[in-house]
């Protein structure tokens, strides 16, 4: 753990090598505007002593002090500017580049390892954690090197002013910091017992609002609210009680503070009669007694905040750092036109060494060939795809197009000639034309139209409000789950690549639209090698080849008769799946 | 905003008492400053070892009273406010269960759960800071100047130029960068939204080599957001400068006039401190107080969100009590030309429906994806009210019965199977929370799910988790289906709630909802042609049209989209293979 912390520090460090300078400068603004605000009291305390009773007034010594406070007073304010500004330039730009430099990452990371994460772990890494990072760490430390800088001047202020009052204060003290520990400790029982409610009734109006049109068509409205009104009851409860004692922490150390302040008035104003201290310096201590204990609070929030921030620091460094993707090689070559002939040769592959996968296949695809992939869902039918597209690298043996090795392929080339429809449809957060054009960025608006034509798109896109320049959101509702299909499948039809991959291209579609859907493939497929996922028995009946895949391997590979004549697996889910 | 007090109606004592006891303890900070100066004057300058001794037994017993204060007041304010919440909350779900479809569409389930959540906490939080800060800042700042016109009148014309000053820098600070927030807050979400989309959207990207495009994109939003939060930091960067400069600037002026009235013996020197103390409390509580409206501003737009959707809804005319029906005409149900637009849509999703359904009959409705067969049956139990056109039910107009009462008669299996949180049993309950247990039986029978429930261990009293995600897509349709049938229903609503069941399965279900003993008029929506194809009547929608109705042989013999709807799904089910392209 602490090795790791130091590991993230030292990580840390070596970003903030080019603030470096800004760093320093920033400390030494701090450090004069602490030891300035620090020494004003002092003056003020002066300038009172000047003015100690009728006739008893040097005001040349007051105007004197006074213009040594206005002045102090400039240089304090220039520089706690100065230093929230430099402050601002660091934490900022550092986010800025941090983030750049995570989503130029996320665009080469492996998908090994984007598909085990969650989206929202990721992203929260890329935001919030890069947010607290910098806040965190970045304030967090001005603050800490701030605190700790006022301490020790307060306390070196004091204790050339008076050693006994100093004392005072220094034991005196820390009672505050027992007090707010000791509520925090408690209130966290109640704070505990409000968040349990809390989650409950967030549950409960989660599954009962979204599911509000059931709840409605079965009249079950008052069961509801009953049910409802009972854990609101509680919670109002838990939540009146955890909200009461939170708020004591500052009234309680406000108390403390004050008879502090009491203690330290009856001991310096009775040095004062003494001599040892002036009515002016005791008023600088009165001060002081009212500042000394802030950033002791305050350092102590800062500590969480630091621990916290270097967590996030150390989350969001495993991303960055997360090895890339193996780069294409320095000689890879250009794929222009490919000619579409795949070769597996003897290839294995498997997502973790302990679960072996694909093992020692062949396939063999020749130019314009038309391979269906059958199997149960869950049979690994995306592995395939995963490979072709060198979204994953097999691990032993070599996948060939047109006689050359993919990993000899330069990525984009590769890519460039594979088109690709999913049946997990995504939508860029962007304008439908654009979307079409992803695979062609320079394509005419006819073209677009045209491709929007022949996937049987473009008349649900012209009544879209501001048809092909309509701002689509991926999350929203705006197009269904077969509009969404449509639009993706327009963008291969756009891009018209020499090889295609279509998984599952048109199940959210009607029976009706997919039947002139599949039309336009079947024009498009013409010369065209072509993978298909697919539960429509034409299509894998007219496939030239079938592989047919279970538990991630391909167990049988041939045409419809010679499947169907071997009685194997395909056979059965032939009866199974496609006749009644 | 303001409608929302009315939730505070009950703790009016504690809303009066909270900020009172605030006030006090207020008060009792506000003599500090004068006891000090007491000390001064009277003890150190006389040496009276007995004044300076009671003076700080004041003191500290200023500070005992101040807390005890301020315990009661916090009590009181945590009382009223967690109260409000808790009733806002109650009516919040109560608006939301008597919502129409159409409100529920405009305001969005996830935009409610957040009011209901999020929204009410930060109010609750906004109404407890409230009570307790909203008088007593001011306050104090009013009193520590008031205090020091007492103190001594011409230094106190200092105050009245240092406050309106020290106030419009922190204000206008404040309200200068309250909507740029906003604006940060805007960007940082467009920023979000760039990541996700880049990594759920990582495949097609990869694929269509759109990496760079990405990258940019998020740079461009990334710099964007970032200059906007340097702007509005270069902004509250001028906060602390300005207040510190015009705080002791104020202090020096305050220093330079009691030195002429010391002089003068107007003043002592125990009255100078007292007034540059009471100038220090001012500064504290102004800043308190900026923070303070920073979190109000938020728990005002929480407020206004909250009470929008109370607001929200226009209560749709309900039928006073249950007709009078001809017996003759019980179970029949009929559409006269009725159009149906959503609310805010562009164009009808149903056009001049007309059709009769008779009693015990089987209804067919088919069409594509967005064809409006969901949104037809969803008018029958008045979920939505036709725009035009009108729909009988036993011969009378169906808004002419209560909607309680119509729906009590209606059994609907909707297309999203869900169930609730608790047992089989409970959830079947909702169909009619007094059914026998033979009654559940003879449903889940029906409904094809006997098995189901064998298969548990618990039987019927087998917990479901939320939305019942331990059971499969096909279990919950079947438990679904046999909720509705609980019921016992007249009319009896299936939308597309077969889809995940097998072709046997589908069909054993198909035949034993003919066989119902109440003899239910049934509406059967469906994608699939096979499991329409034996109703009584078939309703084919295309673009919200009626494009044909009739028995299956009459439609394929004089509806063309019935025919190609037809034909696309025999080629697949293998029973009359086409070739595909011509």
């Amino acid at each position: 753990m602490a090795n790791e912390t130091k590991h993230t520090l030292r990580r840390i460090l070596r970003d903030l090598k080019k603030e470096r300078k800004w760093l320093i400068v920033t400390l030494l603004l701090a450090a004069v505007t602490v030891a300035l605000t620090l020494w004003v009291p002092i003056l003020i305390g002066n300038a009172i002593d000047k003015i100690e009773g009728k006739n008893k007034v040097d005001f040349s010594a007051v105007t004197r002090i006074l213009i040594t406070i206005g002045g102090s007073v400039a240089v304090t304010s220039l520089a706690q500017w100065l230093m929230s500004i430099f402050h601002n330039k660091i934490t900022y730009e550092t986010v800025e580049k941090l983030r750049n430099r995570a989503i130029a990452r996320v665009q080469v990371l492996p998908l090994s390892y984007l598909d085990t994460r969650a989206t929202g772990d990721i992203v929260s890494r890329m935001i919030s954690d890069v947010d607290q990072f910098a806040d965190g760490l970045l304030l967090g430390f001005a603050q800490l090197f701030t605190g700790i800088l006022t301490i020790l001047g307060t306390l070196l202020f004091m204790l050339m002013l008076h050693p006994g009052i100093t004392l005072v204060v220094i034991l005196l003290t820390p009672l505050s910091l027992f007090v707010a520990a000791f509520i925090a400790k408690h209130t966290y029982a109640m704070f505990r017992l409000q968040a349990e409610y809390r989650a409950e009734q967030t549950a409960m109006i989660n599954e009962t609002v979204t599911n509000q049109k059931v709840v409605q068509a079965f009249g079950h409205e008052a069961e509801s609210m009953r049910e409802f009104d009972e854990i609101n009851e509680r919670l109002s409860e838990a939540s009146r009680k955890a909200t009461f004692f939170s708020s004591l922490t500052n009234p309680c150390t406000r108390f403390v503070n004050a008879l502090v302040y009491a203690a330290v008035g009856l001991t310096g104003a009775l040095a004062a009669i003494k001599g040892p201290i002036t009515v002016g310096q005791l008023s600088c201590f009165l001060s002081y007694a009212n500042q000394y204990t802030k950033p002791f609070n305050e350092i102590s929030g800062v500590v969480t905040e630091l621990q916290n921030a270097l967590a996030c620091a150390a989350r969001m460094y495993a991303l960055i750092d997360e090895p890339a993707e193996v780069p294409d090689a320095p000689d890879a070559a250009v794929l222009t036109k490919a000619e579409g002939n795949v070769d597996f040769r003897d290839i294995s592959f498997s997502y973790v060494p302990e679960k072996p996968l694909i093992q020692h296949c062949s396939i063999t695809v020749q130019r314009g060939q038309r391979v269906a992939i059958v199997g149960p869902t869950g049979c690994g039918k995306t592995t395939l795809i995963n490979l072709i597209m060198r979204f994953y690298d097999v691990n032993s043996g070599e996948i060939q197009i047109d006689g050359s090795d993919l990993r000899k392929l330069t990525r984009h080339s590769l890519r460039e000639n594979i088109g690709m429809v999913l049946q997990e449809t995504w939508i860029k957060n962007a304008t439908v034309r654009d979307n079409i054009r992803m695979g062609l960025p320079d394509a005419t608006d006819e073209q677009v139209i045209a491709a929007a034509k022949a996937a049987h798109a473009h008349s649900f896109i012209r009544r879209l409000p501001q048809g092909y320049d309509t701002v689509i959101h991926d999350k929203s509702g705006e197009l269904s789950q077969g509009q969404r299909q449509l639009l993706c499948i327009a963008r291969v039809m756009l891009a018209l690549p020499p090889m295609l991959i279509l998984d599952e291209a048109t199940s959210s579609i009607d029976t009706r639209t997919e039947l002139k859907v599949q039309a336009a493939f079947q024009q498009m497929m013409q010369g065209r090698t072509s993978f298909i996922v697919a539960h429509r028995l034409s299509t894998v009946q007219e496939a030239d080849l079938i592989l047919v895949m279970k538990d991630g391997q391909i167990i049988e590979q041939g045409t419809h008769e010679t499947l169907l004549q071997k009685g194997g697996f395909y056979a059965a889910l032939y009866e199974s799946q496609f006749a009644h | 905003m303001k409608k929302l007090l009315r939730f505070l109606a009950p703790y009016k004592k504690e809303c009066i008492l909270g900020p009172l006891f605030k006030m006090l303890e207020a008060t009792f900070e506000l003599f500090v400053p004068l006891v000090v100066a007491s000390m001064i004057d009277r003890g150190i300058a006389n040496g009276d070892r007995s004044h300076i001794i009671r003076m700080c037994l004041l003191l500290a017993g200023l500070a005992a009273i101040g807390l005890t204060n301020t315990l009661f007041a916090q009590h009181f304010a945590a009382k009223a406010a967690t109260g409000f919440s808790a009733r806002v909350r109650h009516a919040l779900m109560d608006r939301i269960q008597h919502m129409t479809y159409t409100d529920l569409d405009t305001l969005g389930t996830s935009s409610l759960i957040t009011r209901m959540t999020s929204d009410v906490n930060q109010l609750q939080n906004g109404v407890n800071l409230t009570l307790r800060l909203l008088l007593r800042s001011p306050f104090i700042v009013v009193g520590a100047m008031i205090m020091a016109f007492t103190v001594d009148i011409k230094g106190a014309l200092v105050f009245t130029v240092a406050i309106p000053l020290l106030s419009v820098v922190v204000f206008g600070i404040m309200l200068l960068t309250i909507p740029m927030y906003r604006r940060v807050q805007e960007r940082l979400d467009a920023v979000t939204d760039t990541t996700r989309e880049s990594l759920t959207g990582v495949r097609v990207i990869r694929a269509f080599r759109n990496e760079q495009a990405e990258t940019d994109k998020f740079r461009e939003e990334n710099s964007l957001l970032v200059r906007m939060q340097q702007k509005v930091g270069s902004i509250s960067a001028l906060m602390n400068p300005l207040t510190y400069v015009l705080v002791n600037g104020a202090i020096i002026a305050l220093i330079a006039v009691g030195a002429v009235r010391v002089h003068t013996g107007v003043l002592t020197q125990g009255a100078v401190i007292a007034l540059y103390n009471y100038m220090s409390q001012i500064l504290v509580e102004l800043i308190k107080f900026a923070n303070f409206i920073i979190n109000i501003t938020k728990a005002v737009a929480c407020g206004n969100r909250v009470q929008a959707v109370l607001e929200s809804g226009t209560p749709v005319p309900d039928g006073e009590a249950a007709p009078q029906i001809d017996e003759s005409a019980r179970g029949t149900l009929t559409f006269s030309h009725v159009s149906f637009a959503y609310a805010g849509a562009a164009e009808p999703s149903l056009h001049d429906i007309s059709f009769t359904a008779k009693r015990g009959a089987v209804i067919g409705i088919i069409g594509g994806t967005g064809s409006g067969k969901s949104t037809l049956v969803n008018l029958i139990p008045r979920f939505y009210e036709p725009t035009s056109g009108s729909i009988t039910v036993d011969g009378i107009s169906s808004q002419d019965f209560p909607r309680e009462a119509l729906r009590a008669r209606i059994g609907i299996v909707p297309q999203k199977a869900v169930l609730f949180h608790g047992t089989i049993r409970q959830n079947l309950l909702w169909g009619r929370a007094d059914a026998s247990e033979e009654a559940l039986t003879a449903a889940l029978e029906t409904a094809q799910a006997t098995d189901i429930v064998r298969a548990k261990k618990d039987g019927l009293d087998e917990m479901l988790t939320e939305s019942g995600h331990n059971l499969s897509g096909g279990q919950r349709q079947r438990l679904t289906i046999a909720r509705a049938l609980v019921r016992q229903p007249e009319f009896l609503i299936l939308d597309d709630s077969t889809s995940a069941l097998d072709y046997a399965t589908d069909a054993a279900l198909r035949k034993a909802l003919r066989n119902l003993p109440q003899n239910p008029t049934v509406f059967l929506v469906s994608q699939r042609t096979a499991s329409i194809r034996h109703a009584d009547l078939i309703l084919v929608l295309e673009d919200g049209h009626l494009a044909g109705s009739g028995t299956h042989e009459s439609l394929l013999r004089d509806c063309a989209v019935y025919r190609e709807i037809h034909a696309s799904q025999t080629q697949k089910t293998g029973e009359e293979v086409q070739p595909d392209g011509k």
